[in-house]
């Protein structure tokens, strides 16, 4: 007597279940992109204008720039566990990626502010403006020119690192071709596809930011 | 009529400013002249309150510069400054850079704002060239720009520290043109110069710098032409001695 598993070949319903993973990797990437990205503008400013916030800051930063994505994602998922938070995969990844997020647009919009000549700053002040319209109408749009190119890094960077957000139970696009991988054997196969969709959506982010920053170039 | 009195000011253990004593009454051009280093910038950029001084007082229609009560957002619109570098915004057009402060500092009105622009961008003689980004002018060009800039804030006075320096000979002369021009409308400046030509032509009185005191001060043909300090007599030798001739008579 011989056992067999039902649906042990790739059927069409694993394309639709992997269009879900990629679906909520996109989901997963965008949410951390936003959040990381908006907390890591205010992080980044906060370091730029006060050097207790930037002492206070430092071992966020220097710990999730340096400690690897994955043990972040296990520690962040086992502490929150233990401490009751009952929150959805979708939110551990959201958080544990967007605080990479934060920490690494913080150190690029602070680059960025930092790279502003003193006398443009000088100029916006002499003519009456406060410090905040000069970050605004100043500094805020000649960092934002510095700092898109390595900023758009990042985010190819998050984009890739989300496939680890597995890990915490997230069904993202990555643990969807593994699922897969290990029902059907069909490595070569699901592999190469999990990497030519990665592509695609990594690809047009950077010819967009391409495009952009010919526009923005000074 | 600003009024400068006592002024002390030190950048850590370097004394700059010893107790300057100036007064600028309005419609007067005042050029600041001595050696590098003598403290005529660093006077300028405490006049509207860019630094701040360690002893002493500036009033500028009688309000304090560096009182901590004064609103010095608000007193910096009657001041316009230029400086030596060029400084035009380079993410805006020449337009944009004119319009942002009457709009965001001024609050007026987005066409109102641009239509200030325009005018004070004609006045210097860059009607044409609104939609062009700094990194398109010359550099004359970026310092009536930045001329432009400052006065569509309706100043009561114009601070010129050092201008033309940075300049290529050629455009030297676009620049103090204009300088001339807002002259002669009756605008009260202050300018700091190594220009002892412009200085000679144009200044109500010249006063010189030296070691952060006012060595000298009078009618440009006083201090200029006759003066009585040692110290100012040496200055004018070695000013005399620079190329600034041969590139005047280039110019003209």
């Amino acid at each position: 007597m011989q056992f067999s598993f039902a649906n042990q070949g790739l059927a069409w319903s694993d394309a639709y279940f992997l269009a879900q993973g990629l679906l909520n990797t996109v989901r997963l990437a965008a949410a951390a992109t936003l959040v990381g990205t908006l907390a890591g503008i205010v992080l980044g400013w906060l370091r730029t204008v006060s050097v207790t916030a930037r002492i206070a800051t430092a071992p966020f930063v220097d710990i999730i720039r340096s400690v690897p994505m994955i043990i972040q994602l296990i520690l962040a998922n086992s502490f929150l566990s233990i401490l009751g938070f009952g929150a959805s995969p979708f939110w551990f990844g959201t958080v544990a990626l967007g605080a990479w997020m934060s920490a690494v647009t913080a150190e690029v919009v602070r680059a960025g502010l930092l790279s502003v000549p003193l006398q443009y700053r000088k100029s916006a002040r002499s003519l009456g403006m406060t410090g905040y319209q000069e970050l605004l109408y100043i500094s805020l749009p000649l960092a934002f020119r510095t700092g898109l190119a390595p900023w758009i890094g990042l985010v190819l960077s998050l984009i890739k690192d989300s496939a680890l957000a597995g890990v915490v139970g997230y069904i993202e696009y990555m643990r969807s071709t593994q699922i897969l991988i290990t029902r059907t054997h069909e490595t070569w196969l699901l592999l190469m596809g999990a990497g030519l969709f990665y592509f695609l959506i990594c690809y047009p982010v950077s010819r967009y930011s391409r495009r952009l920053e010919r526009k923005v170039r000074v | 009529m600003i009024r400068i009195s006592n002024v002390q000011k030190a950048f850590g253990s370097v004394i700059v400013l010893k107790g300057i004593d100036l007064t600028i009454e309005k419609g007067e051009l005042v050029c600041l002249i001595g050696a590098s280093g003598s403290g005529k910038s660093t006077l300028l950029q405490c006049i509207n309150g860019l630094e701040p001084i360690q002893g002493g007082e500036i009033l500028v229609d009688g309000i304090s510069v560096h009182d901590p009560k004064t609103d010095i957002n608000k007193l910096r619109c009657k001041l316009g400054i230029v400086f030596q570098q060029y400084n035009a915004f380079p993410h805006l057009t020449a337009l944009e850079n004119v319009a942002l402060a009457p709009r965001v500092v001024a609050k007026r009105s987005r066409a109102e704002a641009r239509a200030l622009a325009q005018k004070h961008l004609e006045h210097v003689g860059l009607g044409d060239k609104g939609d062009s980004l700094p990194s398109q002018l010359s550099g004359g060009q970026q310092q009536r720009l930045a001329i432009a800039r400052a006065l569509a804030m309706e100043p009561s006075y114009m601070l010129f520290d050092e201008v033309t320096s940075a300049l290529d000979p050629e455009l030297v002369g676009e620049v103090l043109e204009t300088m001339r021009l807002l002259k002669s409308e009756g605008m009260t400046m202050v300018v700091v110069t190594h220009d002892i030509n412009f200085a000679r032509e144009s200044a109500d009185r010249v006063a010189f710098l030296c070691q952060g005191e006012v060595c000298e001060i009078g009618t440009a043909e006083e201090v200029i032409d006759h003066p009585r300090k040692e110290q100012t007599q040496k200055f004018l030798r070695r000013e005399k001695r620079t190329p600034l001739e041969i590139v005047k008579s280039s110019v003209a």
